[in-house]
């Protein structure tokens, strides 16, 4: 029953979208980077501030909603996507934005986000993998590396992480992307792709844990090694990196993706594969890369959202307050007195 | 044979208790449904009872896969399914064995001697044929081969045998109808319309319907007394009437409540019994301002329900006692964050899986007091099948009012069993519309009304009026994050404030029977409401001095319960648990009150309160 007005744009800056409140995460933490990219892209959009809304679990990335001048629901640990999804099907005008962590999504609630993709309910899930658990100081988290020494796995942890991108894509998603906390321009950029997306739009940001596991991603995001280690998923265009002195090319005998130098064993940069972002065998072989690491768009098509079919599926309202007494009152009747 | 004195039941001859039992896969709850109908159409009072095991189709010929129905009918008021059965069905050897016991002597029973073989009596755990030894000599026993009969009535149509068993329960529910002096037609309806696309099936049903019908006639057999005078219905108040089960009452009232609100509905939920079918019938009132979301587990099915009430709907969950404990943690989110949810525990026998679709009143402990913290809801129960409506209707009316979750607790007896429901007059009811937004001048999230202490209800896409609200303790009025020590106490002093308050704004207590001058109370709450009825009017018309009371608020309690208990030298509370409402009456008035348990499974009988009662008036 929630109205909504239909305005014109308001110019509203990325400054507009920060709120009263006081950011309290820890100085130099990888969040900080990600809400700017947030408020950038929304001031971007002319999206409008009524509209929108932030739905958080639990975790530091969760503490997100009360940073951005709008809607905002910090609820529970893991349950974000299930509160998310019947927030949009009572109120499909809403601009729905989920922020969760690697804890939060992959852990305690890996059965809603494997839900929520599947149904492709139209919001966009934004998913701060720091492979830590950092609200709770330090523990392991289901996308550590196995051995990852914690104050909850002195010796090492046995189990093997989750590849969030695998995950999602398993899970049917139809938009699957992933960013790096330190890489502004082009964060804003996927996040505006995510946000035009119609259905759930996943978005795995790579982010820094300053205090229980910096470093994480050097590889990925120090100056020094980025251009060995990113490589950019542009719809096509072909997959090469390191400023194009390397390319991701199929071998057919294998069905396996190889890197190869440009100009090595008689191979030019036109055998590069040429990024298609609809076709999901790649995007499964390109999220499980390791070096370099695959950023950018990697996997979108377009398919009916969940709300969009919820609501067409609404059987024709029939108010009439005589049409509920005769359903009331049954079909088998009698009279008494 | 012919004493037909012999026959009036020990409920009274005006009334009658039958019970139809048979394999799960014999259609029992059909033929019992039916047979409701039959009865109602003809204006007699009721109460059914539907028992039927967890497995859907439990090994054949078993003594755990009976399924079993019950009715008490009449032209008197009619508050149970009754406490002894005056004809009992039994189609196979299990039927016989696990039910015979509630057969008064001298009632009748109803074999199908076709099913009486060595293999289904070993499996029923007899080691000789019961009618053959004295068993079953204090009962009429009329020992029809049910199969036979049924297999020699459809064979004109072309069905073959193994079709023709699947008959069976018509044949025998033909049967029970003309013991009874009911009619069949509106059965016969029933069947064209059911099986309209399956005109073999039809055919064969209502031939073996007429069969069984005829056969009672033919074979002279000694019809029951008849409990409905002709043309004389039972005395219920004026009005047009239809039968209605726990669920259909509740569902109906939630639709009625989106209207009164003005608010629509939106309801997740997890498939779990016997709550589900709460579910399945609120799928088809989609018209009517509900819309239904199959969750991918209970979490999410709360979780999207308090995600609607956020959104501007009302979220309501429904489910049964393990899945109502998997929902507590997001309870406790809609606490504290003060919106509007109304959840719904179907009770069932527990802890773990227990007994899914056998009836208990053992959630009274999680509903009140089970989550984290101090985190008071409002708690209803619903006493009978038709109550199921006004109580749903309350449920709305204060979750929205007070921005609170709200508890409805149902039970597996309630859910399934049907009543004779005086048709509410929709126009009649009381709409209670409700606000959304605020004035945006000063607007804080966590403002309450003086009168309510609720905060406004603002849904995302409110222009103006963007806020936060979120788990962690929010500062009054502000709702920003808040760990100051005070702001903690002040708000946790409000949420209890606000639910303790809801006592001003519903009925007082009142009596069902009796009144503050008898000498012992007895305290009821849910769907023992009939078994106690029964036992209290039998007792006052003995001359014993007792009146009984029942709780729809559990909590809060009426403003004058503690008054009222103070007033009785004697207080007994039945309860089909081990005395939850009991300790809680405790623990709130610290008055002593005698406790009357019972967790088999099936509900209380009248006689097991009489007794008790006549007990605790002797000593």
């Amino acid at each position: 029953m929630a109205t909504v007005l239909e305005r014109e744009p308001k110019g509203l800056t990325p400054k507009d979208w920060a709120s009263d409140q006081e950011v309290r995460w820890c100085p130099g933490c990888g969040d900080y980077a990600i809400l700017k990219a947030v408020q950038k892209t929304l001031a971007d959009l002319q999206a409008d501030p009524d509209r929108t809304v932030f739905i958080s679990g639990i975790g530091c990335a969760a503490r997100f909603p009360y940073y951005i001048e709008s809607y905002g629901f910090h609820t529970i640990h893991g349950r974000a996507a299930a509160i998310a999804t019947g927030a949009k099907l009572a109120n499909p005008e809403l601009d729905i934005w989920v922020v969760s962590g690697d804890g939060d999504s992959l852990s305690i609630g890996g059965n809603h986000l494997l839900h929520l993709l599947r149904r492709n309910v139209d919001l966009v899930y934004l998913l701060f993998n720091n492979e830590v658990y950092g609200l709770t100081k330090g523990q392991a988290s289901p996308t550590s590396p196995r051995g990852t020494v914690s104050p909850s796995s002195p010796g090492g942890t046995l189990d093997a992480p989750v590849n969030a991108g695998a995950f999602a894509l398993g899970a049917g998603a139809r938009f699957v992307a992933r960013v790096a906390d330190v890489v502004q321009g082009p964060m804003v950029e996927v996040l505006t792709r995510a946000h035009g997306h119609t259905g759930t739009s996943f978005v795995e940001i790579l982010q820094n844990c300053i205090v229980y596991n910096d470093g994480a991603f050097d590889a990925v995001t120090d100056k020094a090694t980025a251009a060995e280690h990113q490589l950019w998923c542009r719809h096509g265009e072909p997959l090469l990196f390191a400023g194009g002195t390397k390319g991701v090319r199929l071998v057919p005998e294998r069905f396996a993706l190889e890197i190869f130098d440009v100009g090595a064993d008689g191979l030019g940069a036109e055998a590069a594969l040429v990024h298609d972002e609809t076709n999901p065998m790649l995007a499964q072989m390109l999220v499980r890369l390791e070096a370099p690491t695959a950023l950018g768009v990697i996997f979108a098509i377009e398919a009916p959202s969940y709300d969009a079919a919820f609501s067409a599926a609404a059987p024709a309202r029939k108010p009439e307050l005589a049409d509920l007494q005769r359903q009331v009152g049954g079909r088998t009747t009698w009279e008494i007195g | 044979m012919n004493e037909i004195s012999h026959l009036v039941g020990a409920a009274g001859p005006d009334s009658l208790v039958v019970r139809f039992a048979g394999d799960s896969g014999d259609g029992m709850q059909l033929t019992g449904s039916r047979f409701t109908q039959e009865a109602a159409l003809d204006g007699a009072d009721l109460a059914t009872f539907p028992d039927f095991p967890a497995e859907i189709r439990a090994p054949v010929g078993t003594t755990f896969g009976v399924s079993a129905f019950q009715i008490q009918f009449g032209g008197r008021r009619v508050r149970t399914p009754g406490d002894q059965l005056d004809v009992l069905v039994a189609l196979n050897p299990a039927a016989l064995k696990t039910n015979l016991e509630d057969l008064r002597h001298g009632g009748t029973l109803i074999v199908d001697t076709a099913a009486f073989v060595d293999r289904n009596l070993r499996k029923a755990g007899y080691d000789r044929d019961p009618r053959e030894d004295d068993a079953l000599d204090a009962y009429r026993c009329l020992e029809i081969d049910i199969t036979k009969l049924t297999q020699a009535a459809v064979k004109p149509l072309g069905v073959g045998n193994r079709d023709a068993n699947r008959a069976r329960n018509f044949w025998t529910l033909g049967l029970v109808l003309w013991l009874t002096g009911r009619r069949r037609s509106s059965t016969q309806e029933w069947i064209r319309e059911r099986f309209a696309s399956e005109p073999l099936v039809r055919d064969a049903n209502l031939a073996a319907l007429d069969a069984g019908h005829a056969y009672g006639e033919t074979a002279e057999l000694p019809r029951l007394p008849e409990v409905l005078a002709k043309g004389h219905s039972a005395p219920l108040p004026a009005g047009r009437y239809r039968t209605v089960t726990g669920v259909e009452a509740l569902c109906y009232g939630l639709v009625a409540a989106a209207r009164l609100s003005g608010i629509d509905l939106f309801y997740g939920s997890y498939p779990i019994t016997p709550a589900s079918s709460m579910l399945h019938m609120l799928a088809r009132l989609g018209a009517f301002g509900v819309r239904t979301f199959q969750a991918e587990d209970e979490i999410a099915a709360i979780c999207a329900a308090i995600g609607a009430s956020y959104a501007g709907q009302l979220g309501i969950t429904g489910s049964s006692g393990p899945g109502i404990a998997l929902k507590m943690e997001a309870l406790g989110l809609a606490i504290a964050t003060e919106l509007p949810l109304v959840v719904i525990d179907a009770q069932r026998g527990g802890p773990s899986t227990g007994l899914p679709t056998k009836t208990e009143q053992s959630d009274l402990f999680q509903a009140v007091l089970g989550r984290n913290a101090d985190s008071p809801i409002v708690v209803l129960a619903a006493s009978t099948p038709g109550d199921c409506f006004p109580v749903a209707i309350e449920a709305v009316r204060l979750a929205t009012r007070y921005m609170t979750p709200v508890m409805l607790l149902t039970d597996g007896f309630l859910a399934n069993a049907s009543e004779p429901w005086l048709i509410p007059d929709l126009a009649a009811l009381e709409p209670f519309p409700v606000q959304q937004g605020a004035a945006a001048d000063g607007f804080k999230p966590y403002a309450r009304d003086p009168e309510t202490l609720a905060r406004a209800w603002v849904p995302p896409g409110t222009p103006g009026l963007r806020h936060r609200i979120g788990g962690i303790e929010r500062a009054h009025p502000t709702g920003a994050i808040s760990y100051d020590p005070a702001n903690h106490q002040t708000m946790t002093d409000f949420r209890r404030a606000k639910i303790l308050g809801i006592a001003r704004d519903i009925p007082e207590q009142d009596f069902v029977a009796g009144g503050p001058d008898d000498r012992l109370l007895i305290l009821g709450w849910g769907s023992t409401f009939g078994a106690i009825q029964s036992a209290v009017d039998r007792l006052r018309a003995g001359g014993a001095a007792v009146a009984h009371a029942h709780l729809r608020h559990i909590w809060p309690l009426p403003a004058n319960l503690g008054d009222i208990l103070a007033g009785f030298d004697r207080v007994l509370v039945p309860e089909l648990n081990a005395g939850q409402l009991n300790f809680l009456l405790q623990g709130v008035y610290g008055c002593r009150v005698e406790s009357l348990t019972k967790v088999s499974g099936k509900p209380f009988t009248a006689a097991e309160i009489e007794t008790r009662v006549k007990t605790l008036l002797e000593a």
